[in-house]
């Protein structure tokens, strides 16, 4: 692999930094170079969160250079599109079908784009889209909250590292509590997302 | 010891670094983007860490503690220095015993700041070394220089981070451990180094200009100050995380890689530029390296391409390079503009969030929509002077409560200033718990004892919320989780000799507006302390509240507490259940007109 460089995004408490965290310990122990960092604005929740990480032979920068990201996770469908010009020709991006309007919209000073509005936007770059109901199968499972890593279940296929390593970093960093139900929400992801590339 | 690989953001390799370094004292006071180093370092049992009242009392620990020739560190925000520069000047004319290193990281893009100063420049104001970590490597292992540098040449040593070297991850090497415990901790009578009087200062000054000369000797040797032999055609000087995204856009050309930034080795930069055809700097915010390799008589450019404002990406050093004729003009091809129409999403004040009841008593008494609204310059009804902290928030409509803010404490004494000036509206201050720890006693003993009118609002959530929820004086639990004494700001009101004290509950709309407008009557100081727990840290979130659509109008007057949980889509408002603090909160239910809201 030449390099790979991938964004994930969502809203303040969905659990990007973790999903993402987890995404870089499974390069690391695969063996490749790894960069990452978060942008997390000013309050921990609420607001738009993007971490960018980087995977390759030898990272430089830990920012993703407009233009290059190869795949986008996205668990809130606003802020796909808000990344959509950070796409690559022919990028692959994974979207939480799952709508949070921000406080602007609520007060009617801004319109929460439509999915063709967002699908529009990441078209500019990529055919390559696919919706995932996360957050319904998340609560089928039994917690919503295991939704970031039920995505990074559907991401995974898309990256050349064996689901092993996955499951390992994934079980590295959950208590014993929730180990189990999120190892369970990272196969449900995989199988998911093995079912939509087989359409 | 065998390769350890570990993935580690800046402040962690920071941390690891220092530990291994032998540090038994680090102090600290949260700020973004430092807050992880204390954290990290006082998850370590075998030393001792504390969050200090603020940076000027975190240096002065630091520095008692490397008198005795303990390992010391303190770590701080780029602005904390501010604070903070005091001791710092003086640590640098009296030296240390054992090692003192300061941790400097800087905000460029203000992420979470009030300005992106850019903190080279107080290295080389108090005349010590500076080093510049490029990645989470360099971090771990500049911490070991750093303290041997320290200690070797008798100076505090600045650590400058910057928020993308400390909170990016990547891979350290993990190569060394813990030293053994060194001897005991004991200071040894010296007034000529630790008596800053005029008789012994002035000596101390000419030591220090004596060390400085024999620094910029050692950085021409410092081994990692290294120079990449590429292409001779263009020469790179770069340090901290400008060198990573330089490295990235000029992959042919010669690099000089400063790790140690002051003083510059000035041999060492001249035999680099000799042997390229063209040199320049690429560096974020001010053109330090710049101006400094300039003054040594070399032809270099930097800031004439390179923005001084924001952070640096590999994005911006390519466009400007090709601007400027450095690299073909093809990097510009192929961009595509961000999505348009696309709703922003700031940060906000949580659901159940303790500031919010008071930001809309504030909002509705001064009648502050009005002044959002109005095309012309007014003077607020009600001014209310701001700090620092999740409250800042509060500025954003529809609460719009905040006219000032400026840095840690500064609204106590904006207050009383406006007071003074004469300002015809009633002047609030309105401050956290911990800032008011941290700089808000002296504005308020300064008010008390000049006979202000002003109010001061203390928004007493029991934590340092915004930077991660630390502990702080109020709260009576120390950095590494000991049960200590807890300062009571009640108390210590009164002991100023605040007479008008009022505690009110930070959910009770009716209490908050009443004693507000009781203390702006009263012709003197009044301090008002609004007491609720952070909503992140209340785990319960039961009955959360909903819309009777029988009765709600639409009024959309609950859409003004600009609380997260009430969304307002398709005309009528409803409450997400998910986001909705409940029981702890239930402001809302308390200012519907119709009375619609409910369990």
């Amino acid at each position: 692999m030449e390099k790979l460089d991938i964004l994930v995004t969502g809203v303040g408490g969905q659990g990007v930094v973790l999903a993402s965290d987890i995404i870089g310990e499974a390069a690391l122990a695969a063996g490749y170079d790894v960069k990452k960092t978060d942008t997390l604005g000013m309050a921990q929740r609420g607001g738009s969160v993007v971490s960018n990480v980087r995977i390759g032979p030898e990272v430089r920068s830990p920012m993703i250079k407009d233009g290059e990201v190869g795949l986008l996770l996205a668990f809130e469908k606003l802020e796909a599109a808000r990344w959509s010009n950070y796409l690559r020709p022919d990028a692959i991006a994974i979207i939480n079908d799952y709508e949070q309007p921000p406080l602007s919209v609520s007060l009617g000073q801004g319109k929460y784009p439509t999915d063709g509005e967002i699908t529009t936007a990441l078209k500019r770059r990529t055919n390559r889209i696919y919706f995932v109901d996360g957050n319904r199968l998340a609560r089928e499972l039994g917690n919503v909250r295991t939704v970031n890593i039920l995505m990074l279940g559907c991401l995974s296929v898309f990256t050349p590292l064996d689901a092993d390593v996955w499951k390992k970093c994934i079980s590295q960093r959950m208590s014993e509590k929730l180990r189990d139900i999120n190892l369970t929400a990272f196969g449900k992801g995989r199988e998911e997302m093995e079912n939509v590339r087989i359409k | 010891m065998k390769n350890n690989l570990q993935l580690l953001s800046g402040n962690e390799a920071l941390a690891l670094g220092a530990y291994h370094a032998g540090v038994r004292v680090a102090t600290a006071y949260p700020g973004t983007p430092s807050t992880e180093i204390l954290e990290n370092m006082a998850r370590f049992k075998d030393l001792y860490a504390e969050w200090s009242t603020n940076e000027k009392v975190a240096m002065e620990v630091a520095m008692g503690a490397a008198y005795t020739g303990t390992r010391a560190m303190v770590s701080m925000k780029h602005v904390g220095l501010n604070v903070a520069s005091d001791p710092f000047m003086a640590a640098s004319y009296t030296g240390i015993i054992g090692g003192l290193v300061i941790i400097s990281a800087d905000d460029p893009q203000i992420h979470s700041s009030q300005n992106e100063q850019d903190n080279r420049h107080y290295a080389r104001l108090a005349k010590i070394p500076m080093l510049e970590p490029t990645d989470s490597q360099d971090a771990y292992e500049l911490m070991h220089h750093a303290f041997n540098i320290s200690e070797e040449f008798d100076t505090p040593v600045m650590l400058r981070s910057t928020t993308r070297i400390s909170h990016s991850k990547s891979v350290v090497n993990v190569n060394r451990s813990r030293p053994a415990k060194n001897k005991p901790a004991a200071f040894y009578f010296n007034q000529q180094k630790f008596v800053m009087l005029p008789v012994y200062a002035l000596p101390r000054h000419a030591i220090i200009e004596e060390r400085i000369v024999k620094l910029a000797e050692y950085a021409e040797k410092f081994p990692l100050n290294r120079i990449i032999k590429g292409d001779s055609k263009l020469g790179i000087v770069a340090s901290g995380i400008a060198y990573q995204y330089a490295r990235e856009v000029f992959s042919e050309a010669s690099f000089l890689k400063l790790a140690m930034t002051w003083p510059l080795p000035e041999k060492m930069i001249k035999n680099f530029a000799g042997s390229v055809e063209r040199l320049i700097v690429v560096e974020e915010l001010d053109p330090f390296l710049q101006q400094n390799i300039r003054a040594m008589g070399i032809e270099v450019i930097g800031k004439e391409f390179i923005p001084a404002v924001g952070e640096l990406n590999t994005r911006i050093v390519a466009e400007s390079s090709g601007i400027a004729g450095l690299l073909p003009d093809s990097e510009k091809d192929d961009i595509l503009s961000p999505a348009e129409g696309l709703p922003r999403r700031p940060p906000l004040l949580c659901p159940g969030c303790p500031h919010t009841g008071i930001y809309f008593t504030l909002n509705t008494l001064g009648q502050r929509s009005k002044l959002v609204a109005s095309k012309e310059p007014q003077e607020p009804k009600l001014v209310v002077t701001g700090d620092i902290g999740c409250y800042t928030l509060g500025t954003y409509p529809p609460l719009s409560a905040l006219d000032t803010t400026a840095c840690m404490g500064a609204g106590i004494g904006q207050a009383l200033g406006m007071e003074k000036a004469g300002v015809k509206s009633k002047v609030v201050a309105i401050i956290g718990d911990s800032t008011f720890m941290h700089s808000g006693i002296t504005g308020l003993v300064d008010a008390v004892y000049n006979d202000g009118h002003i109010t001061i609002i203390i928004l007493d959530n029991r934590t340092t919320a915004m930077t991660g929820h630390q502990e702080h004086p109020g709260t009576g639990i120390s950095a590494q989780g000991q049960e200590t004494s807890a300062v009571d700001i009640e108390s210590l009101a009164r002991g100023i000799g605040v007479k008008d004290i009022k505690v009110i509950d930070a959910f009770d709309t009716n209490a908050l507006r009443e004693s507000v407008k009781d203390s702006l009557d009263r012709p003197e100081v009044s301090v008002i302390i609004v007491r609720g727990a952070c909503a992140m840290r209340v785990r319960k979130r039961e009955n959360p509240r909903k819309v009777d659509v029988e009765k709600c109008t639409q009024c959309n007057y609950c859409l003004r507490l600009g609380c997260p949980a009430i969304q307002g889509t398709d005309d009528q408002v409803f409450i997400e259940p998910t986001l909705c603090a409940g029981d702890i909160c239930g402001i809302c239910e308390q200012i519907c007109p119709q009375q619609a809201i409910n369990i």
